[in-house]
This record gives C-alpha cells, sequence and structure tokens, in this order.
C-alpha cells in the first residue's frame, strides 16, 4: 500500500471518507425515532392504568382522569372511515384497472394523483363547508368523512397494483365458465388480489388513525363520552393537540399516556400490513 | 412471481366450485350492467370529489377575493380586529420552514438513498434502516409536534441564548427541524428506487476504468438520476409545505413578519389551524380560505411537476 502514488491514495481516501459520512448521516435518522419511543413510552407508561382507560378527563385541578372518550370516539371515527372508503376505493380501483385507457381512467388517475398530495388540512375546510356548515354542527361523521377522503387515494393505489399483475388467463377462465362479468371480477378477480387490497386498506388505516388537521373543523372533539356521530367526537389525536399545548400538568400527563396509546396503534397497524405484504408477497 | 402467479391460479378454482350452478339468466345480466354502472360510478365520483374540493375552496374565497384583491398575498399586515388582512407573513414564514427543512433533509435522505441503493441494498443493518425510516414516516404529526415542544424546544433555547439571539425556543427554525425529519423518508424511499434503477452496465464500466465507489456514485449515479432526485425534493417540498400539527404547534403562532430564522412565526397551514374556528366575519373566514386555496394550488401544482418527472424517468 506504501508504493501506491499519493494521487490513488488520495482518491481510495476520499472514497473511504464518503462512505463513512454516508454511514454516520444515514443513521443519524435512527436518533430522532429512539428519542421520540423513548420519551413517549418513558412519560406513558407511567400514566397508563385502568382508570386512564376506562374515565373521561376531569377538570384542571383534579387528579386522575382518563381518555376513555378519545378511545371510543377514536375508535368509532376511523372505522365509520373505513366504511366509507373501502367499497369506493375498491370499486375505483377495480375501474381503473380494467380499463386501463378509457378516457375517464386518465382523469380519474388524475384526480387520484391530486388527492393525494392535498393538505390534509385543505380537506378539513372543505368537509367544514359540505356537512358541518349544512347541518349546523360539529360531528364525527364529517371526521370521518374527512378522513374518509384521504383514505380512498391509497386504497384505490393498492388495488388498482395489485389487480394489474393478475394474469388475464385467470379472468379468460372465468368468461370460458360462462360466469357473467360481476361475478368474474368479484369472485375470481377480487380474491386473487385480496392480499393485496386488504394491506392497502390497512395501510390507510394507518396513515389516518393519527392525523389531526383534518378533525379540527369536523369532530372537533368533545370533553364527555359520546357515541352519537351527528355529535362532536373526541379523538385520540385531538386530544392530544389540544392537551400538549396547554399549560396544565395533568392534561400533559393525559396527553402523554394517549400519546403513548396511539402510537402503539399505529406501529401495530403498520408491522401487520408489513406482516402482510412479506407473507403474501404483495408489492405495494 | 412465479410463486405469486401459482397461488392465483389456485385460488379462484376453489371459488368457481361454488358457483357451479350459476346460470346466465336475466338476473345475472341485469346485475353485470349495475356493476359496470357503479364502476364508472365510484371512478367518477373521484374525479368530481377533486373538482368539488377546487370549486368549493374558490367559491368560499370570492368574498375575500372581492374585499381585498390581488394585494392580499403581498399585504404585510395581519390583524383581524381591525379588518386588515395581509397574507404575507404567513406566505413567507411557509417559505422559510419548508426551504429550511429541505435544506436540512437534504444530506440525510441523499446518505440513506445511497447506502440502502448502492453501499448495501439487503442484510440486516441495511434491513433495520428501512424499517426505520418507515416507522418515522409512519409518526403521527401530533406526536411529532408534543415531542419538539418538550425536548426540541428547550434545546433551541438553549442554543439561541448560546448564540445570542432572543431565546423564544419556539419558531420558525424548531419547526425546520420537525419538517426536516418528518419529510426524510419521502425524499429517501424515492431516492433509493432510483438509485437501484442505475444499470450496473454503467457503473461496471466506470469502475473497469478504474473509479473508485465514490466517483463511481458522483460520476455515473448522479448525473443518472439528477432528474429523478429533484422529483424527489420536489414532492417532499410538497409534504413540507402542506404539514400542520406539528407545525402549529412549534412555529409561536404570531402573525409578525418573522425577521429571522429564529422568530417566531406562522405557516399558511397552521394560521387556519389556529384561527378557522375563532374567525367570525365573513371577510376573516373567507381570507382564511383563500389562504387554504393558494395552499391546494400550489401543492398540486408542484406534485404534478414532480410526478411527471418520475414517470418521464422510469419510462426511459
Amino acid at each position: 500500500m506504501n508504493k501506491l502514488n499519493p494521487r490513488i491514495k488520495y482518491r481510495l481516501g476520499m472514497s473511504k471518507l464518503f462512505h463513512a459520512l454516508v454511514i454516520v448521516f444515514a443513521f443519524m435518522i435512527a436518533i430522532p425515532l429512539i428519542a421520540i419511543l423513548f420519551f413517549v413510552i418513558k412519560e406513558g407508561i407511567t400514566k397508563i392504568n385502568w382508570n386512564f382507560l376506562t374515565n373521561i378527563p376531569k377538570p384542571v385541578g383534579e387528579v386522575g382522569g382518563g381518555i376513555a372518550n378519545a378511545l371510543l370516539g377514536s375508535l368509532i371515527i376511523v372505522l365509520v372511515a373505513a366504511i366509507i372508503a373501502i367499497p369506493i376505493g375498491i370499486f375505483a380501483g377495480i375501474y381503473l384497472s380494467e380499463n386501463k385507457n378509457s378516457r375517464l381512467s386518465y382523469w380519474s388517475r388524475l384526480a387520484v394523483d391530486i388527492l393525494q398530495g392535498v393538505p390534509s388540512i385543505v380537506i378539513g375546510i372543505v368537509i367544514y363547508f359540505w356537512i358541518v356548515k349544512p347541518s349546523g354542527t360539529f360531528s364525527a361523521i364529517s371526521g370521518s368523512m374527512a378522513l374518509a377522503v384521504m383514505m380512498l387515494p391509497i386504497i384505490i393505489r393498492s388495488t388498482e397494483e395489485t389487480l394489474k399483475l393478475i394474469p388475464f388467463t385467470i379472468k379468460e377462465a372465468g368468461f370460458a365458465l360462462g360466469l357473467p362479468y360481476h361475478k368474474v371480477i368479484l369472485k375470481v378477480i377480487v380474491p386473487c388480489g385480496f392480499s393485496g387490497i386488504l394491506s392497502g386498506a390497512i395501510l390507510s388505516v394507518a396513515r389516518i388513525a393519527g392525523e389531526t388537521a383534518p378533525l379540527l373543523f369536523t369532530a372537533f372533539g368533545n370533553p364527555y363520552l359520546n357515541a352519537n356521530v351527528a355529535k362532536p367526537m373526541q379523538s385520540l389525536p385531538l386530544l392530544i393537540f389540544n392537551y400538549a399545548t396547554s399549560p396544565y400538568e395533568e392534561w400533559h400527563n393525559l396527553a402523554w399516556g394517549a400519546s403513548m396509546i396511539l402510537l402503539i396503534w399505529i406501529l401495530l397497524l403498520n408491522i401487520i400490513t408489513k406482516l402482510i405484504t412479506q407473507k403474501w408477497k404483495v408489492q405495494l | 412471481m412465479q410463486e405469486l402467479t401459482s397461488q392465483l391460479v389456485q385460488k379462484p378454482s376453489r371459488v368457481i366450485v361454488q358457483d357451479r350452478k350459476t346460470k346466465y339468466t336475466g338476473r345475472n345480466i341485469r346485475w353485470e350492467g349495475v356493476f359496470k354502472r357503479s364502476l364508472v360510478i365510484t371512478a367518477l365520483s373521484v374525479l368530481v370529489l377533486v373538482v368539488g374540493i377546487f370549486i368549493t375552496l374558490v367559491v368560499q374565497s370570492i368574498p375575500s377575493i372581492k374585499a381585498l384583491g390581488i394585494g392580499y398575498l403581498t399585504g404585510k399586515t395581519w390583524d383581524p380586529v381591525s379588518d386588515i388582512y395581509g397574507a404575507w407573513p404567513f406566505l413567507l414564514g411557509t417559505l422559510l420552514t419548508s426551504f429550511l427543512a429541505l435544506i436540512i433533509s437534504i444530506p440525510f435522505s441523499f446518505a440513506i438513498a445511497v447506502y440502502l441503493g448502492e453501499y448495501r441494498p439487503t442484510g440486516w443493518l441495511s434491513g433495520f434502516l428501512k424499517n426505520v425510516v418507515e416507522l418515522i414516516a409512519a409518526v403521527p404529526s401530533v406526536i411529532y409536534g408534543f415531542w419538539a415542544l418538550v425536548t426540541l424546544v428547550p434545546l433551541v433555547r438553549k442554543l439561541e441564548s448560546a448564540i445570542g439571539v432572543a431565546p423564544y425556543g419556539v419558531g420558525i427554525f424548531s419547526a425546520s427541524i420537525v419538517l426536516a425529519i418528518m419529510i426524510i423518508p419521502y425524499a429517501a424511499s424515492l431516492g433509493r428506487e432510483l438509485i437501484q434503477m442505475v444499470p450496473s452496465s454503467l457503473k461496471e464500466g466506470a469502475y473497469s476504468l478504474g473509479g473508485t465507489q465514490y466517483e463511481v456514485i458522483r460520476d455515473v449515479v448522479m448525473p443518472y438520476t439528477k432528474s429523478g432526485m429533484f422529483a424527489g425534493v420536489l414532492l417532499s417540498l410538497g409534504r413540507a409545505l402542506g404539514e400542520t400539527m406539528a407545525v402549529t404547534m412549534v412555529i409561536g403562532n404570531t402573525s409578525l413578519i418573522p425577521d429571522s430564522i429564529f422568530s417566531p412565526g406562522n405557516t399558511m397551514a397552521s394560521v387556519i389551524a389556529n384561527e378557522f374556528t375563532e374567525a367570525d366575519r365573513a371577510v376573516y373566514l373567507s381570507a382564511l380560505i383563500e389562504l387554504g386555496l393558494v395552499l391546494f394550488l400550489v401543492t398540486v401544482v408542484i406534485n404534478m411537476i414532480g410526478k411527471s418527472i418520475i414517470k418521464r424517468f422510469t419510462h426511459e
């Protein structure tokens, strides 16, 4: 090595230096993740107990209180959003994969692309004018609608991409047996791509479960337990936002506990998606 | 792929057996028409949804466009109490935070892309890194905001008093750091895919001429992926512009024009989040919606440009 001329030595040195820099910068991304996990778990774990999960928040100054209203609210809002978005998303995805070159699919695809990039707060504003203002009250259902709009592009894209991969011969076989078109699609093609569609749906839930911005002007939040979707409803992200920015220590504690539950929920959804995609070798 | 195909072939046979009794009756034909029509309707509804979003934003911002005109975007004061609306502080705040976040994030996302795409595409260490990047993308914005409020803001405050500026803690600089962390995954995963698309014949050619790994990356991989990388940066800019919650929590929320990157401010998204439900006059509300319209148009244009560049790149 000592006999190498200095020019080559310099070039090899540069290459090594660059490699080292790349490694250092690349793995620095782990620092914020570890810091966030560490803080949320450290602060959150001591706050979570049975009362925390079953009580509603108490007024400032009283000890205790929980986040039952937000847990229930989050569950309802996300569930309703999924019920709205998943059928529409799958149908639109089927249309796009079945009609690859029609004029409508060109424009729909463009619309999906646009929808994917729309800032979540803008969707909140629009749903406010579509549902909240005409009905005169903030409501959980409007929050679900806002989240459903955000889920659509993810479900449509994953359905379309999955169904595109299914060989045409399978569809032909279905037709050859005399099945009508809708049965070929719903009983042959969709079951074939089921794993891909399922993981797309779960991924879309994981993406919107932590969304706050579209709920600010729709679900709005509610300090009491409520299961009526036509009324304002609390949700975990809203509770975290409101209580984290408040000056009270008790509310901060509630927010930490809620953060930990939300984080675990979302990480679980992501892991499930990952397991599904690995098991069935789906490409999203 | 073969495994996938074999699975695909197996599944439907089971399903079709159940349908052996199906006859091509009039009912089936009717259902076929209903089914086809409902497919068209859902595809159409997505289109209607996007057009509807745009029209709603335009219609609702008409009062503000009429009352304030084009001067709205360059007006330097935002004072709803005295009915003065100028969006310049928020435009500036948005641009400052987004570009600062972009500059901070680029070295990191570039390093991740190069590491995963070129140095070590497989192996447990890169598997670990991939998972970290995915989790960074999965953490909800509001949790970033809360975390930043509790840990990052005090650190920034210390830094600010060390370099002798007013130690607010919250402000454009803190918001940019949080934003940077949040947008790294987008550029990084796109960059990795682009780098893996570089033909190995090109790289092998450069190696056989005696190039070092660094030189191959600099002189072959980078020029080849240049346009795609630019698109990746654009797409993460689109993300940064629209990000609301984390920014709202740490930017300080004042409507004054920021005079340095350390001063508190507001972005378009954060001012909407803070003031929308308080807006009690028609013009006030409409002015906020016009901000939403601007945000919508800017992010749509940026996303379209970014995606068309990527499409052109992947088809080449």
